[in-house]
C-alpha cells in the first residue's frame, strides 16, 4: 500500500467516522467490529462512530480472550473468527426452487440473492489474500457462481494493516501480510493520530477524493511502514516458505496423522473459520404440501461423514484420513490446484480449534522426522 | 409412498418421557394443517385421536421402555406398524431416567413414594432399538419440529430420510456464533455432540449440554482432555457425558472413563 507515497492521504483519527458516514451515504450497509461472546466479529455499525476503540485480542491454541489496547487504537486486534468469507460465501443460501404447476408439470427457477451494498471497514491482508482464493474458485473463467458473483461485485473493502499481530498469526511467512498489497478498495495503517490512507480501486479513489485528506508526509508514511516490518518480525509462528507438496504427499503413512487423530474431534471449526475454505453441501427442502422444493447450499467440511461418502463406502471413515485430507489439500494439492497454497497465515484454525491443534506443529512434526529419519 | 393418493397412516405413541417430542408434532403450527392433509393421523393420544392397535405405515415412538407393561406394548406396535422410529432422547438412548440404570431403583423408590409398591418399574429404562427392530432414529432433547417434517417430508416422497451425524459444530458456524469453548472457556459438548438443534445453546452464549447424543466419530477422549485443561474435575467431566444421553454408547463409555480417573 505504500508503493505510490505521493497519492496516499492522511484520515485524522477524529475523521474515521466520516469515512463511514460517506460509505453509508452512498448506499453501503457498512459492517465493523463489533463483541459476540469475547470475541470480534463483522457486525452492522448502526451509526459512523459506532466503531469501538480499544479492543485487543489474546490469541493462543484454542483461546481467543479480548484485552485491552494500551493505546487505544481502533484496529491493533489481528482478527475475529470470521471476516469476509460469509458475506461472499454464504454459509446457508437456497440455489433454486421447483415448483409443481396445477397440471402437475415442474418448473424450476434460479434464486438469485438480494444483497445490498456492503462496506466491510477493518478486513486484513490475510482476509484479502483468502479473497482472492476464493475468487479463483468461484469466478473461474466460463464457470462464475452467479449466486458469489452478485455478493462479491456488491462488497466494498476497506482493509487495514495490522500492527499488532496475535500470536496465532503467520502471515508473514506465507507471504500474504501484514501490509495490504491489493485487493482493497482503500487501505489504512494506523498512527497514534490518524491514518494513512490509500485507494487500491477507482471506486476507493473516489471516496477518498471526497473526504478531501490532506497528503500523508513522509515521516507518516515511514512509520506505517515500519511498523508493518515491525509486525511482521514479532510474529512467533510460521510455515515453511517452500512449496510442501512432496513433503507432505510423500508422508501420507506418517505415524503423525494417527498421533492428530487422538486430539483432533473432527469438529469442522477449522474449515469453517478458514477464509479459503470452499467446500459445500447441496441439500433440499421440499415443502410440506409437496407442491414446491428449495434446493440449498449450505458450507460442509471435510472432516464431516458425508463429505468423503461415495456409493456404498467412505474413502475418508476415520478422524485421521480426514485431518489428513484437510491438511494435505490445504498446503500441498492446493499448489496444483490454485498455484499457491491454501494458506494465508491468519492463524484462525489455530486459535479457534477447541482442541487446540497448530497446523505450523503439525507441519514441523510431519516434516522434520521424516527429514531426519 | 411416493406416488401414492392413499394417505399413509401415521401413529405417535408414547413411552415413559415427559411428552416433549410430541409438542414437537403439536407445535408445528400450520404445518401441522398440511400434516395432517398428507397423512393420517390414526393414534396420537396427545392430539385426540386414540387407535394404539391399529395397522398403521409409520409409528413415531416417543419414550424409553421402563414399566413391565412398556415391554409387551411396544412388541404389539411393532408388528402392526410397517416403518418404526423412536424419536427424541429417551427412544434412542433410554434419556434421563436411564440414570437409575447405574444405582439401586428399587431403593430409591422406597425412599421416594409412601406406597412403594404402587410403582412397577423395570430396573432399567432402555431405548426402543434395545427391544425391535427400528428403522430409523430421530435423535434429541427434545426433537425439532424441522426434524419431524424433514422424516416426514422423505417418507412422502418415498426416500429415506437423512441421518444428520454431524458435529453441532457445523450448524454453529453456519449461523457465524463464535465458538464459546475458545471465547470464553466454557466446556462444549458441541465437538462430540449431534447436529439437529440449530445450536440453540451456543446461539445463546452457553455450551451444548449434549442433548442430541453422540455424533459419528466422537472424540470423546479429546475433549474429556480439554474439559480437565479448562479446570473441570473427573466428577464434572462425568456428569457432562452421563446426562440425558447417558446410555448412548460413546457417552457411557467417556462417562465410565471419566469415572475411573475419578477413583484412581
Amino acid at each position: 500500500m505504500f508503493s505510490r507515497p505521493e497519492d496516499a492521504g492522511f484520515l485524522p483519527v477524529a475523521q474515521l467516522a466520516s469515512l463511514v458516514a460517506k460509505l453509508i451515504a452512498l448506499g453501503y450497509r457498512c459492517l465493523g467490529p463489533g463483541v459476540e461472546q469475547g470475541a470480534i466479529v463483522m457486525r452492522e455499525l448502526d451509526t459512523p462512530d459506532a466503531i469501538p476503540r480499544g479492543l485487543q485480542a489474546e490469541q493462543a491454541p484454542g483461546r481467543y480472550r479480548l484485552t485491552r489496547d494500551p493505546h487505544n487504537r481502533y484496529f491493533a486486534w489481528a482478527n475475529g473468527p470470521q471476516a469476509i468469507k460469509p458475506l461472499a460465501f454464504a454459509p446457508t443460501e437456497s440455489l433454486w426452487r421447483v415448483e409443481r404447476d396445477t397440471a402437475g408439470a415442474l418448473r424450476f427457477c434460479a434464486v438469485l440473492p438480494e444483497t445490498p451494498l456492503q462496506a466491510i471497514i477493518g478486513v486484513r491482508a490475510c482476509d484479502l489474500a483468502a479473497l482472492a482464493l476464493q475468487d479463483a474458485h468461484f469466478l473461474r473463467e466460463g464457470r462464475a457462481d452467479a449466486h458469489y458473483a452478485e455478493r462479491r461485485e456488491r462488497l466494498f473493502l476497506v482493509a487495514v494493516q495490522c500492527a499488532e499481530p496475535a500470536a496465532t498469526c503467520l502471515c508473514a511467512s506465507t507471504g500474504d501480510g501484514p501490509t495490504p498489497t491489493t485487493g482493497y478498495d482503500i487501505a489504512l495503517a494506523e498512527l497514534a493520530d490518524g491514518f494513512v490512507a490509500v485507494a487500491g480501486s477507482a471506486k476507493g479513489a473516489a471516496v477518498l477524493n471526497d473526504l478531501n485528506l490532506s497528503p500523508a508526509t513522509l515521516q507518516q508514511i515511514e512509520t506505517a511502514q515500519k511498523q508493518g516490518e515491525d509486525a511482521a518480525a514479532a510474529q512467533t509462528r510460521s510455515l515453511p516458505s517452500r512449496n510442501l507438496r512432496d513433503a507432505l504427499m510423500s508422508r501420507l503413512e506418517h505415524p503423525r496423522w494417527d498421533e492428530v487423530a487422538t486430539r483432533c474431534l473432527a469438529c469442522g471449526n477449522c474449515v469453517a473459520v478458514c477464509p479459503t475454505c470452499f467446500c459445500h453441501a447441496e441439500t433440499d427442502e421440499p415443502a410440506l404440501d409437496g407442491q414446491s422444493s428449495e434446493h440449498a447450499r449450505i458450507w460442509d467440511s471435510c472432516f464431516g461423514e458425508a463429505h468423503g461418502h461415495l456409493h456404498g463406502f467412505n474413502v475418508r471413515p476415520d478422524i485421521r484420513s480426514r485431518y489428513r485430507q484437510w491438511l494435505t489439500h490445504k498446503l500441498a494439492t492446493w499448489h496444483d490446484q490454485f498455484g499457491r497454497s491454501g494458506c494465508v497465515g491468519c492463524g484462525r484454525c489455530i486459535a479457534w480449534c477447541p482442541a487446540g491443534i497448530d497446523l505450523t506443529e503439525e507441519v514441523a512434526a510431519l516434516t522434520d522426522q521424516c527429514s531426519a529419519s | 409412498m411416493g406416488g401414492s393418493t392413499v394417505r399413509p397412516r401415521v401413529a405417535v405413541h408414547k413411552f415413559s418421557s415427559c411428552d416433549g417430542c410430541q409438542l414437537a408434532f403439536l407445535n408445528l403450527g400450520e404445518s401441522l394443517l398440511d400434516l395432517a392433509q398428507r397423512v393420517e393421523l390414526v393414534h396420537f393420544a396427545e392430539a385426540g385421536p386414540l387407535d394404539p392397535d391399529a395397522e398403521v405405515d409409520v409409528a413415531f415412538v416417543e419414550g424409553s421402555v421402563s414399566t413391565p407393561e412398556d415391554l409387551d406394548r411396544i412388541q404389539r406396535i411393532r408388528t402392526h406398524s410397517r416403518l418404526l422410529i423412536p424419536i427424541g432422547a429417551c427412544a434412542t438412548a433410554g434419556g434421563i431416567q436411564a440414570l437409575r440404570n447405574d444405582v439401586d431403583g428399587a431403593q430409591w423408590v422406597a425412599q421416594i413414594y409412601s406406597h412403594p409398591e404402587a410403582v412397577a418399574s423395570l430396573a432399567h429404562s432402555t431405548p426402543i432399538a434395545a427391544h425391535v427392530k427400528v428403522d430409523f432414529e430421530l435423535w434429541g432433547c427434545p426433537v425439532s419440529g424441522p426434524q419431524i417434517l424433514q422424516v416426514v417430508n422423505a417418507l412422502l416422497l418415498g426416500v429415506a430420510p437423512h441421518d444428520n451425524v454431524d458435529k453441532v459444530c457445523t450448524e454453529c458456524k453456519r449461523r457465524g456464533y463464535p465458538c464459546v469453548m475458545v471465547s470464553r472457556g466454557v466446556p462444549c459438548m458441541g465437538p462430540v455432540t449431534r447436529a439437529g438443534c440449530g445450536a440453540l445453546c451456543p446461539g445463546l452464549g452457553r455450551d451444548c449440554y449434549g442433548c442430541y447424543g453422540p455424533a459419528e466419530n466422537a472424540n470423546t477422549d479429546s475433549l474429556s482432555a480439554q474439559f480437565r485443561g479448562l479446570g473441570l474435575g473427573a466428577a464434572a467431566i462425568e456428569q457432562r457425558f452421563r446426562s440425558i444421553n447417558s446410555q448412548a454408547p460413546a457417552f457411557f463409555a467417556a462417562a465410565d472413563k471419566a469415572r475411573a480417573g475419578r477413583d484412581e
